[in-house]
């Protein structure tokens, strides 16, 4: 089974309105539980029940994590989606604001209800204009619905949701610096503790949840939670988006069950390129570990199996790299990456990552010197986990991993100032 | 709250402490005595936890946590140089150092920066990093501070103390990465009148003291403990000599007086020292009327003998000395001793006030509580005060009260703003009507006491919704206060606004507080150096002439100390006129004015505070004195010694000190004895007429001749914005 969840209506005609949403039971769960007036506790732990796992990267079970909320409590506390899509290889999310941004609103009603908000935002990495566009013509027909606003189907429950556009900022996407940024401020991650359930958004209680993850609740409640346990493994619950990119035919998003093969997935997206062999791939996004293709035929898309070998299954961006893949450049081009989007509010990642970048970048370029590789892993070692946030570990982590299985790509490059494979690109 | 569910036990490098729930780790470490190297981490700026060199090792933690921003939990245990912590904190150490210039035989913070200490714990003795290092342009920061960019560690304790402390965000970082730069976006200088501290906080060379640049290093420097004299705070400072030449002015640490901060004004007034218009010589006038200088025995002779002429001639009466309001304690003391002894009562130190009808009520205008009380207040009313340019420090406290809650108000011309947020405003160029207003808002809610001789003038008022604000906020304020400040104390009408201004704090049950101008005016109160009062408020048998009559009579024979009449008195230009008129004028003077030199018979060089010994009595009362920290310049002497001299050769009795320790202890006695019966403000009586006309503060870098003489300050913004929005008191 495929595209149960968040692309369960991608089929329909103009997907993206509220009649298309609508047509395919859309909005009933919101209906149901506001009419019942169930209790959040139910819903929480429907949720847990649905082992549902926070599906931006770091696969923090989503219930649990409603249930940390002081939702009693007196005063505002929001809910705010994180759709800052950065991580190089990840396209998931906007295609869920692209063609089903409405599940997505009733996934932050639910959540708002659950946990006692009655604001939400939705912020928006910077370069997807067509995706906020869309999902702001979602919220206008949501509202002119009395969807969204005060005194939703007279129920007596109040939810304003906000879209919030960022400007382009990688470390955005890092939950407190993507508070920060939606009240105006540079966006640095903050320090934990306090962390965000006690001390968010404006200083208020405050969730934060990846799109695919509120976008998956009106399904898991309409569905319930024992059905989208069953869909994925009994620790990681239903089915997951995959982004499929790099060097195989048909790249592009895949809604497989949790715990699909590797090899299965790649078969989907068409093969390794005609004509060549798998290599590589980084089963996560750039910042996770980078897997040799061997290895990784032999494990499945899951959260266990991927840590088996060493890497993560993160916001599930599977970047495939067949044998014309030259991996200093690769890694060149990825401490790039993380130079340029280091926010520089702490000592390691503000200066390691610029180390880093210059380092690979002249062992890509033939400078090398025979102690880089050692300076290297060592001055990636010194920056994991001695951050703020978690962008100086997706950093070092790519490094240590090329390092150690294409270490000899690396040695190649310093003894002979050229690459070990040829390069068609 | 419940101290004992409040207290936790922590194990820190396996030594069991007691420690409050909630305290950050840094705190217990430093309150024990456990030395954890930091950068960013400042106890009077909130925690940032960025330069990461606190790293420590936490039980159960699966990475190393920031000391500074890791709260304590009962059984916390943590290890602050376990082989983890120590490789963690070298490896941030060596992240600071790449991008680092190390040039530091060239930086003036060598030898009191905490990189370089830091580094030589912590550093490698080389480096691994063979790259071009990061080179950011100097930026102009105005004429106080210095900066040198590429040093910069972004520990963003500057960018923390603009907006948390000087409550101007000037400083902030733009650009991400490696590409980050601390400055202020588009070029300006700073202009927060406390923008001196980033220097102190700065813990490398980036932001450095222009003045002093390049001119000594840190270990040439001997430190002598001394009181700032531009304000009635009485900051601690430092002053950092070499070869008995002042080479700077740092902060001393006093937590119950300025904390650990200075104003601009304290940090670099001491440029004014080496002015070339400093008095080095004593000076007599010969019958060419030509100044020529002399030895100390034939000015002194010339100055005594000339001022009994004129006693003898005309009656001690006819003799008048006026005395800078920072002078010193001992100095107030011996000069209204001296002046006495020659039979005047007419020696005053209330320069820049211009009405003195009420001075008989006006006992001992002081702050009536602690400064650190003021931080305690739940509303704070300000009446006639630019009280942020007036007492820097002083305004701290309140912005901290109001930062926490503190309602404040103001009572204020025109064009004052303050760095702190005011629950309301009352603006007007009329004091009077205005608090007799507040006062009938009080009256009318049941709070009036006896008014007296206000009473009419409060039944016609008529009150404002604004009014009543005010009074509201204070009658509701549990810890109430309401402060003086030197616009309402210059007021033509200040005695009516002093009686108004007390009965509101009466009528509230808040602190009734008076500040007033210069470094010592409580001091020369309680010396005497006033016409009505002698030394700790004994009665006269004739009051003596104020201010304001010298200037209207011109004595015979005048007496100036540290005086330059047409800036430091509120008649400026008439001030002048009535000096010029004197028959005999004797000035103790630091720096050559016009005035002086055009009309003064014998001119004695006067020591700055520097060079001087001596005893400031701040707002709240407290006596901080201080030695001198350099040798007087050329042959200027202290003024208590030229003093006693004078009293010695004019044979009075009772000038026999070997010491300014004897001066100070004589009139401290005298003030103990009488303290506990009578020092309080007095009830009020009858005050006639209320008409009220407002006269301005004056600008900041305007209040002495220091500070005048100063030129980094007066190149500042806030010297500039001073004459353009408040004009000077003709």
């Amino acid at each position: 089974m495929a595209n149960q969840v968040c692309f369960r209506n991608n089929h329909l005609e103009n997907s993206w309105t509220l009649a298309a949403y609508q047509s395919s039971g859309g909005y009933e769960a919101v209906k149901k539980i506001l009419s019942e007036k169930t209790s959040p506790e139910e819903l929480i732990d429907e949720i847990k029940l649905s082992a549902l796992r926070g599906r931006g990267g770091a696969g923090f079970p989503t219930g649990l994590k409603w249930s940390f909320m002081p939702r009693n409590a007196p005063g505002q506390k929001y809910i705010v989606c994180n759709s800052d899509e950065g991580e190089p290889g990840t396209c998931k999310d906007r295609d869920i604001l692209r063609y089903n941004p409405h599940q997505l609103i009733e996934g932050m009603l639910i959540a708002g209800y659950c946990i006692g908000a009655s604001a939400g935002y939705n912020y928006i990495r910077g370069e997807f204009w067509e995706p906020y566009s869309r999902f702001e013509v979602a919220l206008e027909e949501a509202r002119a619905a009395g969807l969204l606003g005060d005194n939703i189907l007279d129920s007596g429950f109040d939810f304003q949701l906000h879209s919030h556009l960022g400007a382009g900022a990688y470390v955005c996407g890092e939950e407190t610096a993507l508070l920060n940024s939606i009240e105006g401020k540079k966006g640095q991650p903050r320090f934990k503790p306090p962390f965000p359930a006690g001390f968010g958004l404006y200083g208020r209680p405050t969730t934060i949840n990846n799109t695919e993850s509120l976008a998956s609740i009106p399904v898991i409640l309409s569905k319930g939670g024992q059905w989208f346990l069953d869909q994925g493994l009994p620790n990681a619950g239903g089915e997951k988006l995959f982004s499929v990119s790099g060097h195989v035919n048909r790249p592009g998003n895949y809604e497989v069950p949790m715990g699909t093969p590797f090899s299965e997935l790649l078969e989907m997206a068409g093969g390794v390129r005609d004509g060549h062999q798998l290599k590589a791939v980084i089963p996560g996004g750039s910042s996770t570990p980078v897997v040799p293709g061997d290895q990784m035929m032999g494990i499945n898309m899951d959260y266990d199996s991927i840590a088996s070998a060493g890497s993560m299954l993160g916001a599930g961006s599977v970047i495939v790299m067949d044998e014309t893949t030259c991996m200093p450049r690769v890694l060149a081009r990825l401490a790039y990456f993380y130079y340029e989007e280091s926010c520089g509010q702490c000592t390691p990642c503000r200066e390691g990552t610029g180390w880093l970048s210059r380092v690979t970048q002249r062992i890509e370029d033939g400078n090398g010197a025979q102690a880089d590789i050692d300076l290297l892993d060592s001055v990636a070692g010194n920056i994991e986990g001695n951050t703020i946030c978690a962008l100086g570990d997706a950093a070092a982590m790519p490094v240590r991993s090329f390092l150690k299985h294409y270490r000899d790509e690396f040695q190649h490059h310093i003894d002979h100032k050229q690459c070990m494979v040829t390069s068609d690109w | 709250m419940d101290t004992q569910k409040d207290q936790v036990t922590i194990e820190l490098n396996d030594t069991r402490l007691e420690a409050r729930q909630g305290q950050m780790l840094i705190e217990v470490a430093d309150a024990n005595g456990v030395s954890i190297p930091r950068f960013c981490y400042h106890k009077k700026l909130s925690v940032s936890a960025n330069c990461r060199m606190c790293l420590v090792e936490v039980e159960n933690a699966p990475k190393m946590l920031p000391a500074c921003a890791t709260p304590v939990t009962d059984g916390m245990k943590a290890w602050t140089k376990s082989p983890k912590a120590i490789a963690a904190q070298k490896s941030v150490m060596e992240f600071l150092l790449i991008n680092h210039p190390l040039d530091c035989p060239v930086c003036d913070q060598g030898g009191e920066c905490d990189l370089q200490e830091m580094a030589l714990g912590y550093g490698g003795d080389t480096s691994r990093y063979t790259e071009g290092k990061r080179i950011i342009k100097e930026k102009d920061y105005g004429s106080l501070v210095s900066t040198e960019m590429s040093r910069c560690i972004h520990c963003t304790r500057c960018v923390r103390f603009g907006v948390e402390i000087a409550g101007i965000p000037e400083i902030g970082g733009t650009g991400r990465g490696d590409h980050m730069q601390i400055g202020t976006y588009v070029q300006k200088a700073l202009s927060s009148e406390l923008s001196g501290n980033i220097i102190d906080l700065c813990p490398v060379g980036a932001l450095l003291s222009k003045p002093f640049l390049f001119s000594a290093r840190s270990w040439e420097l001997k430190s002598v403990p001394g009181v700032a004299p531009h304000d009635a705070v009485g900051s601690n400072i430092q002053i950092q000599t070499r070869n008995g030449k002042v080479m700077r002015v740092i902060p001393q640490e006093n937590e119950a007086v300025n904390e650990i901060w200075i104003s601009d004004r304290d940090r670099f007034s001491y440029l004014a020292l080496d002015s070339e218009d400093r008095v080095t010589q004593p000076m007599v006038r010969n019958s060419d009327g030509q100044l020529v200088e002399t030895d100390w025995q034939s000015a002194l002779e010339a100055a005594v003998n000339g001022m009994k002429m004129v006693a003898s001639t005309d009656g001690g009466g006819a003799l008048g000395a006026l005395a800078s309001p920072s002078s010193t304690t001992e100095e107030f003391y011996l000069l209204q001793k001296l002046m006495r002894g020659l039979g005047s009562n007419s020696v005053d130190h209330r320069l820049r006030q211009q009405d003195f009808s009420g001075q008989s009520d006006q006992i001992a205008p002081q702050l009536g509580t602690t400064l650190q009380q003021i931080e305690q207040q739940n509303a704070v009313l300000i009446v006639g005060s630019d009280i942020q340019r007036e007492q820097p420090l002083l305004s701290h406290r309140i912005r901290k009260a109001a930062l926490s809650g503190a309602a404040v108000s103001t009572v204020n011309p025109d064009g004052i703003e303050f760095n702190f947020p005011l629950s309301g405003e009352v603006v007007t160029d009329q004091l009077t009507p205005a608090l007799s207003a507040i006062a009938r808002a009080m009256v009318d809610m049941g709070m009036g006491g006896d008014l007296s001789g206000l009473s009419a003038l409060v039944a016609d008022a008529n009150v404002e919704p604004a009014h009543q604000a005010v009074a509201e906020s204070l009658i509701g304020g549990e810890k109430a206060m309401v402060l003086m400040g030197e616009i309402a104390y210059r007021d033509q009408n200040q005695a009516v606004i002093y009686a108004l201004t007390g009965a509101i704090a009466s009528m509230s049950g808040a602190t009734f507080s008076v500040l007033t101008e210069g470094a010592n005016a409580l001091g020369g109160l309680l010396a005497g150096a006033v016409p009505h009062r002698d030394t700790a408020d004994a009665t006269v048998d004739s009051v003596g002439m104020d201010v304001a009559s010298m200037v209207d009579m011109a004595p015979k024979g005048l007496l100036l100390m540290g005086i330059e009449a047409e800036s430091d008195l509120a008649a400026g230009p008439a001030a002048a006129d009535a000096i010029r008129k004197s028959e005999f004028v004797v000035s103790l003077s630091t720096f050559a004015d016009s005035v002086t030199m055009g009309k003064s018979d014998v001119i004695l060089p006067l020591a700055a505070f520097t060079e001087s010994s001596g005893t400031f009595v701040n707002a709240e009362g407290e006596w901080q004195s201080f030695g001198g920290a350099v040798a007087p310049k050329g042959e200027a002497r202290p003024g208590w010694k030229i003093l006693r001299v004078m009293g010695t050769m004019a044979n009075l009795d009772g000038f026999d000190y070997n010491s300014s320790e004897d001066v100070l202890s004589e009139v401290r006695g005298l003030c103990d004895q009488a303290e506990t019966e009578k020092w309080s403000w007095s009830a009020l009586s009858d005050l006639g007429d209320a008409s009220s006309c407002t006269v301005a503060s004056t600008p900041i870098y305007q209040v002495d001749s220091l500070v005048r003489r100063s030129e980094p300050l007066q190149q500042t913004p806030l010297a500039h914005a001073g004459q353009a929005t408040t004009g000077g008191a003709e």
